[in-house]
């Protein structure tokens, strides 16, 4: 139980007031007010189409780019507005990176795939890209399994090695949140475990946002569990409080299984 | 026992007649299948037959063979020699030098103006053009291809030909650069239409992938979608460098048809379609001048096929690249 530090002790990285988002006349996310930890695991759970991974998406502003959706409310990354005039969308997703379900690796190298974000950037030094790739492949622990075929395409990887490609691609531009969108719904138990050890390493570093459809993983890999049902949001805790003593009934007939 | 042996081997009625059926619908689809590519054979086939006197006819050979055709002559003694095309003089002359330099200073015009121009209209409409505008931008460009090249090369002859005189003060009023940019209006079309296709089939989450890096969109339409693309762009402009090839009526009309071997883009020149087109009307049939013209259309079958051929195998290359299995 003290193993866990209690959310609250850890600053605000990410933190949302309010937060209402609509596609055209359907509220998806309504009136979420949720904190994320400095450096803590935040997992997100709910049924199917509870606005969990709407509610995710709007965190680097990706809903931007749904045509008919709008966002009111608070969104605020280190206590400032996120829509506010020192950030625009491209900046922001710079400091927020976000890997997706379906790992989307470029039909480019292995090298060029993490180089990618990094180039964008302006760093063009032969050197010093190979020195920021092998770290970001090192933490994704992908990079003993890739070291000898960096110049290969990343099409070739196996689903796991993609998705942990995907990972590495979004570390490299350093990042201080990381948003995962069900990263390991489409892989297999070894793979997802290996992407279950890595979220455990990388949360020293990063501040992390998890949809999961996955109870056990919830469990494992988060620090604070926050369920969502239709549109909003239930009930946020403590993971351990959530899943032995939730104190809404439907929070614990999901995580319990009666539903969802 | 055997006798219930035997009556399960047997195929009941209905088994019976659903492979029958299906056995005459495959003989059908291959049949059809092979009737087109027995057309083009056979096209190839009876093009060819008409051009062989150049090669078999002591006739025909008097006037002309493959040396003559492709390497400088000198038609009068103590003249340097040079390339020409007078198939109608005393001495015919059937150099193939000046159809060629041409044939590529026309296509070289129309590449350079409709490649980055088909490109770019399709990346922009299919990366950054709003729905609604996407969805005139794209009838509106196809239309282009609907318009016949009669009339085209008729606007090139009247309207193109006058503006860039005006512009540029070319000395012959129809050259390359006239017909080059009258035969972009019909390749432009192409390119867009195939490699709009093609950029479309991007899959949507390469670009998020793109976005959620901090790529802006211009950076996610050059740096991601295009090379994913790049296939089908290839194929796209390999389509249109076909087309620009063999378009016979616009160059016909606006290039000033003078088999002229200068390396200007300013001058007067004849293309190989239309060297065909403007002379088979007044060949004798069955001679030289005739064997020639089947000759250069034989020519243009060998281009197209060795560049699609060519195209298609670095095509797989980028692919299998891509695919990882390379």
């Amino acid at each position: 139980m003290t193993s866990i530090p209690h959310p609250a002790a850890s600053a605000a990285k990410m933190e949302t007031r309010r937060l209402e988002i609509r596609y055209g006349a359907k509220a998806a996310v309504k009136d979420v007010s949720l904190t994320l930890p400095d450096r803590q695991v935040t997992a997100l759970i709910g049924p199917s189409g509870c606005g969990k991974s709407t509610f995710l998406r709007a965190l680097n502003r990706m809903n931007d780019l749904i045509p008919g959706s709008s966002a009111s409310g608070e969104i605020l990354l280190d206590g400032r507005s996120i829509y506010a005039g020192h950030l625009d969308a491209v900046e922001l997703r710079r400091r927020v990176g976000m890997v997706f379900q379906k790992s989307n690796p470029f039909p480019k190298s292995i090298f060029e795939n993490v180089a990618y974000g990094l180039r964008i950037g302006g760093l063009s030094d032969r050197r010093e890209l190979g020195e920021r790739i092998e770290r970001s492949l090192r933490s994704a622990a992908l990079w003993d399994e890739v070291k000898d075929r960096l110049a290969e395409s990343a099409m070739g990887l196996s689903g796991g090695q993609q998705q942990r490609l995907c990972i590495a691609r979004a570390l490299a531009v350093e990042p201080e949140v990381l948003l995962m969108d069900e990263p390991a719904s489409a892989l297999d138990p070894i793979a997802t475990a290996k992407i279950e050890d890595l979220i455990h390493e990388l949360k020293v570093r990063y501040t992390i946002a998890i949809v999961t459809h996955n109870m056990q993983q919830a469990a494992r890999v988060s620090d604070q569990t926050a369920f969502f049902y239709m549109g909003e949001l239930v009930e946020v805790g403590p993971t351990e409080q959530i899943f032995t003593t939730p104190r809404q009934q439907r929070t614990e007939d999901y995580v319990t299984g009666k539903f969802g | 026992m055997a006798g219930t042996g035997e009556e399960a081997a047997r195929p009941s009625p209905s088994m019976r007649r659903r492979q029958v059926r299906e056995a005459a619908i495959q003989a059908v689809i291959t049949l059809v299948a092979l009737t087109g590519i027995a057309a083009v054979v056979l096209i190839f086939v009876f093009v060819a037959r008409e051009a062989l006197p150049i090669f078999t006819s002591p006739e025909v050979g008097k006037e002309t063979d493959l040396a003559r055709m492709f390497l400088p002559q000198a038609w009068r003694a103590g003249r340097p020699a040079f390339f020409s095309w007078q198939p109608v003089s005393d001495v015919p002359k059937y150099s193939m030098v000046p159809l060629f330099v041409g044939t590529l200073k026309v296509t070289a015009v129309a590449m350079l103006v409709s490649v980055p121009v088909g490109v770019a209209a399709a990346l922009f409409t299919s990366e950054f053009a709003p729905r609604r505008l996407r969805e005139v931008l794209k009838p509106t460009i196809e239309l282009l291809a609907g318009i016949p090249s009669v009339v085209l090369g008729f606007f090139a002859l009247i309207v193109l030909a006058t503006v860039l005189q005006d512009t540029f003060g070319f000395t012959s009023r129809l050259n390359a650069v006239v017909a080059g940019i009258a035969l972009a209006l019909t390749v432009v079309p192409v390119i867009f239409t195939v490699s709009e296709d093609a950029l479309t089939a991007v899959p949507r989450s390469y670009r998020e992938a793109s976005l959620a890096l901090g790529a802006t969109r211009w950076e996610t339409a050059f740096k991601v979608v295009l090379p994913a693309a790049a296939p089908g762009v290839l194929a796209a402009v390999v389509l249109g460098f076909g087309r620009s090839i063999g378009e016979t009526m616009i160059v016909l009309m606006a290039s000033g048809n003078a088999a002229m071997t200068t390396f200007s883009f300013g001058d007067s020149v004849r293309t190989l379609p239309a060297t065909i087109a403007a002379e088979m009307g007044e060949v004798v049939f069955g001679g030289a001048h005739y064997a020639v013209l089947f000759f250069i259309g034989v020519e243009l079958f060998l281009f197209t096929f060795v560049l699609n051929t060519l195209a298609a195998a670095f095509v797989k290359r980028v692919v299998r690249r891509m695919a990882g299995t390379a």
